[in-house]
C-alpha cells in the first residue's frame, strides 16, 4: 500500500480512483464530476439565454428548448450542485471532526459511483432520441403526455442517482455521530460539520419521498400502472406533493451546507471567532425542521383552500427568522474583526446582500394571495436563482479557492480568482437582478420565445448580457485552476493563516490517514486555541499506535454499472426483444457483486507505527 | 479486540453486535436507514389512502369486496411469530450458542417462506376472480405498490437472512459477522411492523369499508 | 459500552450473571408476543364482529400503534441505552411520514 500517488503512471492512478474509498479521493471524483456537470448545465444555460436574447429567436426551436430548460434544472439541481457540495463534505467533514476516515468507506464509493452512472444516463438521452422536457419538477399529467424516452431517462436516472445520495447522506450522519475525535463534542463541531449533520438528515427523510414519486411515475409510464391516470381513478395532485416533500427540503440540503461553508470563511478572514455559535446552530436545526413544514407553497394556485394554503404560507414565513439569526450572526462575525479581503472573503461578502434579496423575495411568494400574481413569472425565476447561484454557487466558488490547498496541496491564484468574482458577481446581478422586473411586467416562465413591442426585449438582452460575463467567469476559473496545477506549488498545513478548526492542523493535502493520532478537541476552533497558546499544532489524545484502514474495491463501480445496464433494459423492455434480457442482466451483475462483497471476507489492513514513525517528524508522546 | 479474532465463549461480550467501531457504525447507520424507510412507506400508505377505491367502472372490485379475515389473520400470526423467533436467535447470539441461533433463524426463514406463499396465492386470487389487477385502476395500482414494495422487502430479508446463515454455518460467530445478524434481525421486525400496519391499514380498515 | 458494568474481571460469572439476564430478558420477549398476538386477535375480532366503522377504525389504528411500541422497544431493544440516535431518526421520519398521510388525507382530493 503505497503512500506517494507522484511516481504513479496514469493507469494506476485511473485504477486507483475507480477502486478508492478513500474520502480525499471520493472528493475530488465528486468535484470532478460535479464540476463537469456544472459546466454542462452551464451551457445548458446559455443556449436559453441566446436563445431569449431576441424576441421571436429561432436558434433553438420549442421543442429542443423544453429539453434544454429541463435539463439545465434538473442536472443543476442533482448533477451539479449536491455532488459538488458532497465534494466539500467529504473532504472536509472528517478532517474537521478529527476522523480517520468516514463511517462506511465502501458506501462512500458506492454512493458516488451510483451519482455517476445515473448522471451518465440522464444525459445519454442526447444522444439517444431527446432527452426530457416536462420541466426538471416533471409534473405528472405533462411527464405522462411526453413522448418518446426523454422522461424515462430522467426517471431512471434520478432513481440511481437518488440512491447514491441517500447513502451517502447516512454515511455523513453515522460519521458525524461515531466518529469524532475525543473531545469533539456536539457544541464543538464547526459549523459546515453542522450543516453537513442537518443536510444529510434532510436528504434522508426527503430522498424516499422523491423515491416513491419517482417509482410511481415509473410504473406509470413503463408499467401501465394508473397511479395518475385520472380516468382510470388516479390523481395528479400526488405527484405534485411527493415531488415537493422532497424538493422543499432539498432547496435547504443544497443551502444549508452553503451556509456552513461561509460559516467557516467568514471567522478564519475575520480573525474572530463566530459569533453567536449556538445560535447559528439552533438556526441551523429550526430551518431543517421548518422545511419539511412548508412543500405546499410550492402549489399555492393549484387549489389546495385557503386553509391549507394559510398554513403553509405562515410556516414558510417562519423561516426567514433563523434565515435572518444567520445573517445578523455572519454580520456580527465581521463587525470589529481584522477582515482579510481574499477571494473567499469576497464571495462571502457578496453573498450576504444577495442571499438577503433572495430571501426577501422568497418571503414576498409564500403571501400565498400575491402568490397568484408571482406565480410561473420570471419573478420566480429571478428568487430561486437568487438562492441557489447567490447562495450556493457562491459558496462553491468560495468553499473552491478556499480549500483547494487542503485537497490539492496548492493554492489557487488570488488575482485570477478575484477577477472570476468580480465577473460573475456583476454578470449574476446583470443577469437575474431584471427578471424580477420581468416577472412582474407580465413575462412567463418557461416560454421558448417571445413577441416583440411587450416592452421585454431590452431587459431580456440585458439579461443575456450577464449570462456572458458568468460564461467569461467559469472559464477564468478554468484557466486559474489549470495554471495552478501546472505550478503545484507546495503549501503548508496552514495556507490561509489563519485556520481555526482541525482540517488546517494536518499537511495539505492530507496523508490518507488524516491523523497519526487522534488530536484532543479542548474548544470551539480547536486549533485556534492552541495557536493562541503558542502552540505549533495539536496535542494528540493517543499514543502512536497501528492504524486500521479499509481495502480499496471496485466492487461500487460493479454495483453501479449493473443498475446503469438494468436501467436501460427497463426503459426498452416494451420496444425491443433485448430490453428484459438487458434488464435481467443488469440486475444479475447489481446483486451478484453484492453478494460477492457480502460473501467475501474483507477485514482491511493495518499500518504500523514503525511506518507511521519514519517520516520527518517523530510522533508526540501523548 | 479485533473483528477477525477467533471467539470463545469467554471472551465473548455482552454486546457484540457493538463491541468494534464497523458494528457501532453499522447499528447507528442502519436504524437511520429504517428512519428513511419509514418515510418511504408513509409516503406509500399515503398514496395507498388516497388512492383507495378509486376506480375507473363501478364494476370494479373495491377493498371491502376483497379483502377476507382468515387469510390477512393467517399471514399476520406467520409474520409475527417469525418476528419473535428472530428474538430467539438473537437471544442465542448474545449467548455464544451459535447452533441454536441458526436453528431459530431457520425457522424464521420458514415462517417468513410461508408468508410470501399466501401472498402470491392472495395476489392470484385477486387477479384471476376480482379482476382486480395492477393495471386495472388506480386503486389496483396502489395496493399492489404498498402490498408488494413490503413484499418485496419479505423476499430481500429473507435472501439476506439465508446468505447470512450459509456464509457463517462454518465459521461460527465472531465479532465480524455479529452485528450483520443483529441488523438483519432488526430489519426483520420493521418488516413486521410495516406489516402491523398493512393489516390494520389496509386489510382490516379496507373490510369495515 | 453498555452492560459493560457487569464485569467482574471472572469470565465464568459474568457469562453466567449475562445468560441468566439474557434468559429473563427473553422471558419479556415472550410475555410482550403473547400481548401483541392478544392484541392482533381483539382487531380481527373486532372487524369481524361487523360493529361501526367509526369505533372499530379508530380502536384498531390504536392497537396497531401499542403493537409496533411493542415491537420496537421490546423485539428491536429500543428500550436499551445507546438508542439516542436511533430513536431521534426513527420519530424525525415518523413525523415526517405522518405529515405526508395527512396531508394525502386532506389536500389531494377535494
Amino acid at each position: 500500500m503505497s503512500t506517494n500517488a507522484q511516481k504513479k503512471g496514469f493507469g494506476a492512478t485511473l485504477w486507483d480512483f475507480l477502486t478508492t474509498v478513500d474520502h480525499k479521493k471520493i472528493a475530488i471524483l465528486y468535484m470532478i464530476a460535479g464540476g463537469f456537470f456544472f459546466l454542462v448545465g452551464g451551457l445548458e444555460a446559455m443556449f436559453i439565454r441566446i436563445q431569449l436574447a431576441v424576441p421571436n429567436n429561432d436558434f433553438v426551436g420549442a421543442g429542443l428548448y423544453n429539453e434544454i430548460l429541463t435539463m439545465h434544472g434538473t442536472t443543476m439541481i442533482f448533477l451539479a450542485a449536491m455532488p459538488l457540495l458532497f465534494g466539500f463534505m467529504n473532504a472536509v467533514m472528517p478532517l474537521q471532526i478529527g476522523a480517520r476516515d468516514v463511517a462506511f468507506p465502501f458506501v462512500n464509493a458506492l454512493g458516488f459511483w451510483l451519482f455517476f452512472f445515473g448522471g451518465v444516463f440522464l444525459n445519454l438521452s442526447w444522444f439517444l432520441g431527446g432527452a426530457p422536457d416536462a420541466g426538471w419538477t416533471s409534473y405528472a399529467s405533462l411527464s405522462l403526455a411526453s413522448e418518446g424516452h426523454g422522461v424515462d431517462f430522467y426517471l431512471l436516472g434520478l432513481q440511481i442517482s437518488g440512491a447514491g445520495t441517500l447513502m451517502g447522506g447516512i454515511n455523513f450522519l453515522v460519521t458525524i455521530i461515531n466518529m469524532r475525535a475525543p473531545g469533539m463534542t456536539y457544541m464543538r463541531m464547526p459549523l459546515f460539520t453542522w450543516t453537513t449533520f442537518v443536510a444529510s438528515a434532510l436528504i434522508l427523510f426527503a430522498f424516499p419521498a422523491l423515491t416513491v414519486g419517482i417509482f410511481l411515475l415509473m410504473f406509470d409510464r413503463l408499467f401501465g400502472s394508473n397511479f395518475f391516470v385520472t380516468a382510470a381513478g388516479g390523481n395528479t395532485v400526488i405527484w405534485e406533493h411527493l415531488f415537493w416533500i422532497f424538493g422543499h427540503p432539498e432547496v435547504y440540503i443544497l443551502v444549508l451546507p452553503a451556509f456552513g461553508i461561509f460559516s467557516e470563511i467568514i471567522p478564519v478572514f475575520s480573525r474572530k471567532r463566530l459569533f453567536g455559535y449556538s445560535s447559528m446552530v439552533f438556526a441551523t436545526v429550526l430551518i431543517g425542521f421548518l422545511g419539511f413544514m412548508v412543500w405546499a407553497h410550492h402549489m399555492f394556485t393549484v387549489g389546495l383552500g385557503p386553509i391549507a394554503n394559510a398554513i403553509f404560507a405562515v410556516a414558510t414565513m417562519a423561516i426567514a427568522v433563523p434565515t435572518g439569526i444567520k445573517i445578523f450572526n455572519w454580520l456580527f462575525t465581521m463587525w470589529g474583526g481584522s477582515i482579510k479581503f481574499t477571494t473567499p472573503m469576497h464571495y462571502a461578502v457578496a453573498f450576504i446582500p444577495t442571499f438577503l434579496l433572495g430571501g426577501v423575495t422568497g418571503v414576498m411568494l409564500a403571501a400565498a394571495a400575491a402568490d397568484y400574481q408571482y406565480h410561473d413569472t420570471y419573478f420566480v425565476v429571478a428568487h430561486f436563482h437568487y438562492v441557489i447561484v447567490g447562495g450556493v454557487v457562491f459558496a462553491v466558488l468560495a468553499g473552491t479557492q478556499f480549500y483547494w490547498p487542503k485537497m490539492f496541496g496548492t493554492m489557487l491564484n488570488e488575482a485570477l480568482g478575484k477577477i472570476t468574482f468580480w465577473l460573475f458577481f456583476i454578470g449574476f446581478h446583470l443577469t437575474f437582478f431584471i427578471q424580477h422586473f420581468l416577472g412582474l411586467w407580465g413575462m412567463p416562465r418557461r416560454v421558448f420565445t417571445f413577441i416583440e413591442g411587450q416592452g421585454f426585449e431590452t431587459a431580456n438582452l440585458v439579461s443575456t448580457i450577464g449570462a456572458f460575463f458568468m460564461a467569461v467567469a467559469t472559464v477564468v476559473l478554468l484557466i486559474n485552476i489549470i495554471i495552478t496545477s501546472i505550478k503545484n506549488e507546495k503549501v503548508g498545513n496552514d495556507p490561509w493563516g489563519d485556520g481555526r478548526t482541525l482540517e488546517w492542523a494536518i499537511p495539505s493535502p492530507p496523508p490518507f490517514y488524516n491523523f497519526k493520532q487522534l488530536p484532543l478537541v479542548r474548544g470551539l476552533d480547536p486549533l485556534w486555541i492552541e495557536k493562541m497558546e503558542g502552540k505549533k499544532g495539536m496535542t494528540p489524545a493517543e499514543p502512536l499506535g497501528d492504524i486500521h484502514m479499509p481495502n480499496n474495491s471496485f466492487t461500487p463501480f460493479v454495483i453501479s454499472f449493473g443498475l446503469f445496464v438494468a436501467a436501460f433494459g427497463a426503459m426498452y423492455r416494451l420496444d425491443y426483444n433485448w430490453g428484459l434480457p438487458v434488464l435481467i442482466l443488469g440486475m444479475a451483475i447489481t446483486f451478484g457483486s453484492m453478494f460477492y462483497r457480502s460473501v467475501k471476507d474483507d477485514h482491511g489492513f493495518h499500518i504500523h507505527k514503525e511506518e507511521l514513525t519514519d517520516d520527518n517528524d517523530k510522533g508526540v508522546k501523548a | 479486540m479485533h473483528a477477525e479474532e477467533k471467539m470463545t465463549l469467554e471472551k465473548w461480550p455482552a454486546a457484540p453486535e457493538k463491541q468494534t467501531l464497523e458494528g457501532k457504525n453499522k447499528f447507528v447507520g442502519f436504524w437511520l436507514f429504517l428512519g428513511g424507510e419509514t418515510v418511504l412507506f408513509a409516503s406509500l400508505f399515503a398514496t395507498y389512502l388516497a388512492l383507495k377505491d378509486k376506480v375507473p367502472n363501478p364494476e370494479h372490485a373495491l377493498a371491502k369486496d376483497l379483502f377476507e379475515i382468515p387469510l390477512a389473520f393467517l399471514m399476520t400470526m406467520l409474520l409475527l411469530t417469525s418476528s419473535l423467533t428472530s428474538v430467539y436467535a438473537m437471544y442465542h447470539m448474545k449467548n455464544f450458542e451459535f447452533k441454536k441461533m441458526q436453528l431459530w433463524l431457520g425457522i424464521t426463514v420458514l415462517l417468513g417462506l410461508g408468508f410470501l406463499g399466501c401472498e402470491i396465492y392472495e395476489f392470484n386470487h385477486y387477479v384471476h376472480e376480482y379482476h382486480h389487477t395492477f393495471t386495472s385502476s388506480a386503486f389496483g395500482s396502489a395496493f399492489y405498490t404498498l402490498v408488494g414494495f413490503h413484499g418485496g422487502h419479505v423476499v430481500f430479508g429473507l435472501s439476506w437472512i439465508i446468505l447470512l446463515m450459509a456464509r457463517n454455518a462454518k465459521r461460527g460467530l465472531s465479532l465480524y459477522n455479529a452485528p450483520k445478524f443483529y441488523l438483519a434481525s432488526l430489519y426483520w421486525h420493521f418488516i413486521d411492523v410495516v406489516w402491523v400496519f398493512i393489516f390494520s391499514v389496509v386489510y382490516l380498515m379496507g373490510m369495515v369499508g | 459500552m453498555e452492560n459493560n458494568q457487569t464485569n467482574t474481571g471472572n469470565p465464568s460469572v459474568d457469562i453466567t450473571y449475562r445468560r441468566k439476564r439474557n434468559a429473563e430478558e427473553m422471558r419479556h420477549q415472550v410475555i410482550s408476543f403473547a400481548l401483541m398476538i392478544f392484541f392482533t386477535v381483539v382487531a380481527f375480532v373486532a372487524v369481524g364482529s361487523g360493529m361501526s366503522g367509526w369505533f372499530t377504525v379508530p380502536f384498531i389504528l390504536l392497537l396497531a400503534a401499542v403493537q409496533v411500541v411493542f415491537q420496537l422497544y421490546y423485539f428491536m431493544h429500543m428500550s436499551h441505552k445507546g438508542h439516542e440516535a436511533p430513536a431521534l431518526f426513527l420519530y424525525s421520519g415518523l413525523l415526517v411520514g405522518l405529515i405526508t398521510i395527512l396531508t394525502f388525507l386532506t389536500i389531494v382530493w377535494w
